[in-house]
């Protein structure tokens, strides 16, 4: 493909890399962008390992930046200590009652909340384009001229960095909620029974589960911590919000990009951290290569899906592979413990 | 070589098939182990093992389905390689699954010329082959009608129409793959009539089965199979059941159990006119009152599809009563929870047990902790413990006798058996006041099946009221107190098992009243 565009595609992933990982700014940047990525991710986790698919990244995101930006500019005086947790709170819970809309949807009507996700993301994005063209227009935009965005935030409520680069707070926080939900899921009764729900619902049902009250919840854990990325991306990367119309404007396409990278991290919240670091440098590397080999960073796009591809292919490979090897195991020790029965392939007699 | 016999279907008889030192490997087991079987014409041969003896793998080589890896087959002193069923077709081998293969929306004839060139090229030609399904109907005995549709048909209508459609076929040799399996006790002894017909006019039946009262009825020989090996091949007339149980399990079985009358006062389990509606809203449960004391197995007997689950759904708290209570001792759980119905002590063995009673991806310590969560010893309702999980389950896992490489091991990878023994113990290691347990040894080997009766017997003794629902009437005349019939969603009678005889609880099944003195 790089051949095709006319550039030494050695060159080019070079560039990659280097616009990824060739300084302490650029690794800075790789996990700023990947720290969205991360946080919608892992709640992406919690809804697919629910069983419900959550396409509404994109709209939970927009919804905690708003909530979030909205108490922000109400309060310019309080200070930061105290306006930075309420803040990344309130985005928090914005995102999660705007994904437990979805889910309110599901478990009541029996909507679809793949679609009803997908809807709610059109809705957010025309909230935020009424509510920046709106109430929360910076004072001196006027007019027909008038930009649709905010007022900067107060510099009090600016995210911490961790080292004198962009790299703030937020990765931090990140990476421990997803240890965090990794510990939610499998040792919790709650996150028990999210996985009960996810993957047998009748037989969840026969162990006393309520399965639409799970279904809700998790809808609602995913779409806090979209709502949560979108918060963070607002205190600790820009800092007031502007619109263009669209939400990837934004998001930068986080919120479809966290349930990649969930996906690729095998749904599983540990995983995603190494998934999301994975594609923030593609990202990344996208301008360095855009600059340098002067092929447009959409290519990245592109490579981001066939590596996706790829990737998941192997894995499909590898998992039949430890499948036949783990049976064969199990065989083996069956048929050596002499007293007991032979498995039998076909399974029946 | 000499001019083959002729069978009344118009096709030439196999007189002798040999099956001579079959192997067959499967990675990590030897499913074959140089068997050697023969079946003759004008004989009935039962294939008798476990599941997983290695039954179902030999007939498959017969078939064409698998390919042996060393050994022969042989017809009529001929060694012949059998690719694929097509090929077994050919040379005149029919095979009858357990489960029927036949299109429910299309008549009897329409299902016979399935699959079959016509006559007339790409237009159908039904007359024709009706006229041969009556003649072979009226030589056999089979009595079908070929413009229904298999919908409108019994169960056992519908096997008479898979024996014609293999003798269409010009099957000479027929392999019946547990063919008693969804008949009621009738329609056993009318299908074996059948059989006894079929073997006189010349086709050699290869019945494969576990259940030994059925074998030593009507099979000219018996070859039984364990791990793989020919134990032995008897004369049906020289050997015993218990003989055969021995030689299928490998070591003496106990058979008689006994039952007792018991007088009790006020029952345990009060089912009081309980109605119910199917998923698709058909009245599934008609006025169902049953009583079961404790200390009692109170057997359901019935055909599959006559609102057993149903009954057993409703009781758990699963699927929504219409009308009618019920109550445990003095509490009334109609319209409870699922949950609800676990904390007043109803314990549940759900009849589709992979779909209902466990989570396959789960391991088997998620599975023994399924409807336990809230326990003290399993959480503190937010947190899992789990070192008291995994001690517990190691525990349950000994006592319960499951075979499993760990409690980690995904329940995916454990066998039938020790599946179900992982729901036996989650159940009645909570000791339950009621246990409902729905069909509780279906798909499970006999050594299994064994040990699952005994911890009943054993729950029985403890004072444990026991509603037992089977379609099987063996584990229902081995383990019950007492025995209902279901039909159609209503209860036929309730008898005592002294009283009861496999005839008298047949006729029930099949929808007679039965007027008790």
């Amino acid at each position: 493909m790089l051949i095709l565009l006319g550039a030494n595609p050695l060159v080019a992933y070079s560039a990659l890399l280097e616009g990824a990982f060739g300084s302490v700014n650029a690794v800075a940047d790789t996990i700023v962008k990947a720290t969205p990525l991360l946080l919608v991710g892992i709640g992406i986790c919690i809804a697919f390992r629910a069983g419900v698919i959550n396409i509404g990244g994109e709209g939970q995101m927009v919804l905690g930046g708003l909530s979030s930006i909205a108490l922000g500019l109400a309060f310019p005086d309080a200070p930061g200590i105290i306006m930075i947790p309420i803040a990344l709170f309130v985005g928090f819970i914005a995102g999660g009652l705007w994904g437990g809309l979805a889910g309110y949807l599901k478990a009541r009507f029996n909507v679809n909340e793949i679609l009803s996700t997908i809807m709610l993301n059109v809705i957010a994005v025309q909230l935020m384009n009424l509510l920046l063209r709106g109430p929360l227009i910076q004072q001196n935009q006027k007019g027909a001229a008038a930009i649709p965005q905010t007022a900067r935030l107060s510099a009090a409520f600016d995210l911490p960095r961790l080292v004198p680069t962009r790299l703030h707070l937020g990765a931090l926080i990140a990476v421990l909620l997803a240890v965090g939900v990794y510990f939610f899921l499998w040792r919790t009764t709650i996150g028990y029974r999210i996985r009960a729900v996810g993957l047998n619902a009748s037989a969840a049902r026969y162990a006393g589960i309520k399965v639409k009250k799970y279904i809700v919840l998790s809808l609602m854990l995913s779409g806090a911590f979209s709502g949560l990325a979108g918060a963070i991306q607002v205190y600790g990367v820009n800092h007031f919000m502007i619109t263009d119309g669209s939400a990837a404007s934004f998001t930068g396409s986080a919120g479809f990009n966290g349930i990649v990278a969930a996906l690729f991290g095998q749904l599983h919240p540990i995983g995603t951290i190494p998934a999301s670091f994975l594609f923030g440098a593609l990202l990344v590397g996208a301008n360095k290569l855009q600059r340098m080999v002067q092929v447009p960073a959409a290519l990245i796009t592109a490579l981001n899906g066939l590596v996706v591809v790829f990737v998941v292919s192997s894995e499909i490979w590898r998992r039949k592979n430890a499948r036949r090897r783990a049976i064969r195991e199990l065989e083996e020790k069956m048929t050596d413990a002499t007293e007991e029965k032979s498995p039998q392939p076909e399974g029946g007699g | 070589m000499t001019q083959k016999q002729i069978l009344p279907s118009g096709h030439p008889r196999i007189d002798c098939l040999e099956m001579k030192g079959i192997v067959k490997r499967f990675p990590g087991v030897l499913a074959n182990d140089h068997v050697n079987f023969d079946v003759n014409a004008f004989e009935v041969h039962a294939l008798l093992g476990e599941n997983g003896a290695g039954k179902s793998t030999l007939m498959k080589q017969l078939y064409g389905l698998y390919h042996p890896d060393e050994g022969q087959i042989i017809f009529d002193n001929e060694p012949r390689l059998i690719h694929s069923p097509k090929d077994a077709i050919n040379l005149g081998i029919g095979m009858i699954h357990q489960h029927f293969m036949l299109v429910d929306s299309l008549t009897v004839a329409e299902n016979v010329a399935l699959g079959l060139p016509s006559s007339r090229g790409v237009l159908t030609d039904l007359e024709r082959v009706t006229k041969r399904i009556c003649e072979l109907a009226e030589v056999y005995g089979l009595e079908v009608e070929p413009d229904a549709y298999i919908w409108q048909l019994s169960v056992g209508q519908q096997q008479k129409v898979e024996i014609i459609k293999a003798l269409y076929r010009g099957a000479a040799l027929l392999i019946l793959d547990e063919p008693t399996a969804v008949l009621t006790p009738q329609e056993v002894d009318d299908f074996f009539v059948t059989l006894t017909q079929m073997a006189k006019e010349g086709h050699a039946l290869i019945f494969i089965s576990h259940k030994l009262h059925e074998v030593m009825a009507f099979t000219n020989r018996v070859t039984v199979l364990r791990d793989g090996k020919n134990i032995g091949t008897v004369n049906t007339a020289d050997t015993s059941k218990n003989l055969l149980a021995e030689m299928m399990v490998g070591r003496p079985m106990n058979f008689v159990r006994n039952y007792k009358t018991i007088e009790c006062g006020q029952a345990r389990l009060k089912i009081k006119n309980i109605s119910a509606l199917s998923d698709r809203g058909t009245p599934a449960l008609k006025n169902v009152s049953l009583e079961v004391c404790a200390g009692e197995v109170l057997g359901l007997a019935g055909v599959s599809g006559n609102g057993q689950p149903e009954l057993a759904q409703v009781i758990a708290g699963l699927r929504p009563s219409t009308s009618g209570t019920i109550v445990v001792d003095d509490d009334d759980i109609s319209g409870a929870s699922p949950m609800q119905v676990i904390d007043k002590g109803v314990a549940y063995i759900p009849e589709k047990r992979n779909e209902d009673g466990l989570i396959k991806e789960f391991s088997v310590s998620e599975n023994l902790i399924m409807r336990d969560l809230d326990q003290k010893i399993y959480s503190t309702r937010t947190f899992l413990n789990m070192s008291n999980i995994e001690k517990r389950s190691a525990e349950l896992v000994t006592t319960f006798n499951v075979k499993t490489p760990s409690v980690d091991t995904p329940i995916k990878n454990l066998s039938g058996g020790n599946a179900q023994k992982v729901i036996l113990a989650r159940e009645i290691s909570r000791q339950p006041r009621v246990l409902i347990a729905a069909q509780p040894t279906r798909g499970v080997d006999i050594g299994a099946t064994e040990y699952i009766h005994e911890r009943i017997i054993e729950q029985r003794e403890a004072g444990t009221a026991t509603l037992l629902i089977s379609e099987d009437l063996d584990e229902i005349f081995a383990l019950a107190d007492r025995i209902a019939v279901i039909f159609h969603g209503e209860i036929m009678g309730v008898v005592d098992r002294k009283d009861a005889t496999f005839q008298s609880i047949g006729l029930m099944m099949a929808g007679e009243t039965v007027h008790q003195e």
